[in-house]
């Protein structure tokens, strides 16, 4: 497949701003949806819909079925070893505070230690502050380094029979490292601590077999990987999925309700009370199918891995920009060899200018970048500035792009100084 | 004669209007940025911050023969010349002639609907102070 056939399936990218062609470098925020996604939601909304797991009639049964095809898609695309371990959520943050809440519940009590890194979004931060405050638990943080690697070298000295769980980023979104989860949660479950990985970035940026990575939790949205928006996913190990509490009571998530006492559905019914976000859900099997798709593609792959490698290199050879997350061996003149443990996403500031600034005169120059603290206070106090800009890419960008976002972007330094 | 508040907001427009680009209008307002008065760091304080903008403004005011002079800055240019903008049009106006406005020259520059919700909402919270800061001396 080539750039350009990837284009088409996305109609947004046709569009035009300010009546200059869109180029859409927001993708770590929210990628853009395919036409199959946007079809799927609108069969779903307009003939497919009826509640579902409930009712008896056709429509419902149709329902349903979508339903549980995208459970079953998900368990595919990230090799869940069942689907009932598969839960639907409205996103990471749904998904991190469903296991912050029960799993604190289940396993943590005063004195208790939880562990998260510096390099966390506070989606991975928030949920695990107020579980702590709630069960007196001590929060334990890992530090990033200059470069915004992982100190997993340090993470041993954290470790103590008194923690419960450790919650890390794949990928994070500031940073744009792959960060070594196999290697932490190896570490961790010498320890006999279960590890909740963020899978926010990662699920997008490499290859996730929760068995073979031996992950206890992952956690991921669906919009970032082409899905509706309001969907979400999490997975977890059965035997800590069982032992968990409900998150949320309602419709769907009991086996019997008496006044006296009620019994709950199994895993994963169990934590989806309520009517869910039906259409949403059903869009995933789509999303995760294009997903499959363009990550299996070698040309395409090689196409992503140069304009990757076009923005990392001009980027860290203008002494002007200061670039956060930086892939081991780059600062060798040979950054035109792969840098496997980089994803293309680039969080940078420029010497003497604002970062809103920026973001402000990209924008209208027709670039969609982010800028400010990206939900990432921490790390920003790690690297002692207010805000960044970001620019994170999608397998539809084009080599073009990213030599107009080069030259747009020297022209706004310019002006703005 | 002196202009009234309503001529130096028809100014504005007037000459806001004369870019067509984007680009040129935000040339303009740096430029008018950096026309603003030194602003001391001792007066970068919370109390002077406005809230609900993405980057950093201070404003600050003092009262002279009735009148109020407003003094401001930013960490961010563009928004630097978009409270210069407002400080061209209400610095050493009266209380009642600032409360007089409809501070429809925002919309009628078309800086709210062409910036960013999160500056939008910094535009409305810099017209908020302004009239505050109006409402506190009258």
């Amino acid at each position: 497949m080539d750039v350009s056939e990837v284009r088409q399936l996305f109609p947004a990218l046709e569009r035009k701003v300010y009546g200059k062609p869109l180029v859409y470098f927001d993708n770590a925020a929210t990628v853009q949806r395919p036409q199959q996604v946007m079809d799927e939601w609108l069969r779903m909304t307009s003939v497919c819909n009826a509640n579902i797991h409930r009712a008896v009639h056709l429509l419902a049964e149709e329902a349903t079925a979508s339903y549980e095809d995208a459970r079953e898609a998900v368990a595919r695309f990230i090799n869940a070893p069942d689907k009932s371990q598969i839960i639907f959520t409205s996103g990471v943050t749904a998904s991190i505070n469903l296991v912050a809440f029960s799993f604190g519940e289940a396993f943590v009590s005063e004195n208790d230690e939880v562990i998260v890194t510096q390099a966390e979004h506070h989606s991975n931060i928030v949920p695990w502050q107020m579980m702590c405050q709630r069960k007196k638990a001590i929060l334990k943080v890992l530090p990033v380094d200059e470069n915004g690697h992982l100190r997993t070298d340090m993470l041993e000295q954290l470790l103590t029979d008194r923690t419960r769980i450790v919650a890390v980023t794949h990928i994070s979104n500031v940073l744009g490292i792959v960060n070594p989860i196999k290697e932490i949660i190896g570490i961790c479950h010498r320890y006999n601590v279960p590890v909740l990985v963020d899978g926010a970035q990662g699920i997008v940026h490499s290859k996730v077999d929760v068995q073979d990575l031996d992950c206890d939790f992952y956690a991921f949205s669906g919009h970032k990987v082409y899905a509706a928006t309001g969907t979400g996913v999490l997975y977890g190990k059965k035997n800590l999925l069982d032992a968990m509490p409900p998150y949320m009571g309602g419709g769907e998530m009991v086996g019997t309700v008496k006044f006296s006492a009620t019994t709950y559905a199994p895993v994963p019914l169990k934590f989806e009370a309520g009517t869910q976000n039906i259409a949403g859900a059903s869009t995933l099997k789509p999303a995760l199918e294009l997903a499959t798709k363009l990550n299996s593609d070698p040309s395409l792959a090689e196409y992503t891995d140069n304009v990757r490698d076009f923005l990392l290199y001009s980027l860290m050879s203008d002494d002007r920009i200061r670039l956060y997350g930086i892939p081991a061996g780059s600062k060798n003149d040979d950054c035109g060899k792969s840098q496997e443990e980089k994803i293309p996403l680039f969080s940078f500031s420029v010497r003497g200018v604002h970062h809103e600034d920026l973001a402000l005169v990209l924008d209208k120059m027709g670039i969609a970048v982010r800028s400010g603290q990206m939900c990432a206070e921490p790390l920003m106090d790690r690297y002692g500035v207010t805000g960044m800009l970001r620019a994170s890419l999608a397998p539809y960008n084009t080599m073009e792009e990213a030599e107009y976002f080069i030259k747009c972007l020297d022209k706004a330094i310019k002006m703005l100084n | 004669m002196e202009k009234s508040l309503k001529d130096i907001e028809n100014e504005v427009v007037d000459e806001f209007s004369m870019f067509d680009e984007w680009l040129d209008k935000y040339e303009y307002l740096i430029e008018l940025g950096k026309s603003l008065n030194n602003y001391p760091d001792s007066k970068k304080t919370d109390d002077k911050l406005i809230k609900g903008c993405q980057s950093r403004v201070w404003l600050d005011s003092k009262v002279e023969d009735g009148k109020i002079f407003f003094n401001a800055d930013s960490d961010a240019i563009i928004t630097k010349g978009i409270i210069s903008l407002l400080i061209k049009i209400y610095s050493g106006r009266t209380p009642e002639e600032i409360l007089s406005s409809d501070f429809s020259v925002a919309d009628r520059i078309g800086l709210k609907e062409n910036l960013s919700p999160t500056r939008a909402n910094g535009l409305v919270s810099m017209i908020a102070k302004i009239r505050e800061t109006a409402a506190e001396n009258r």
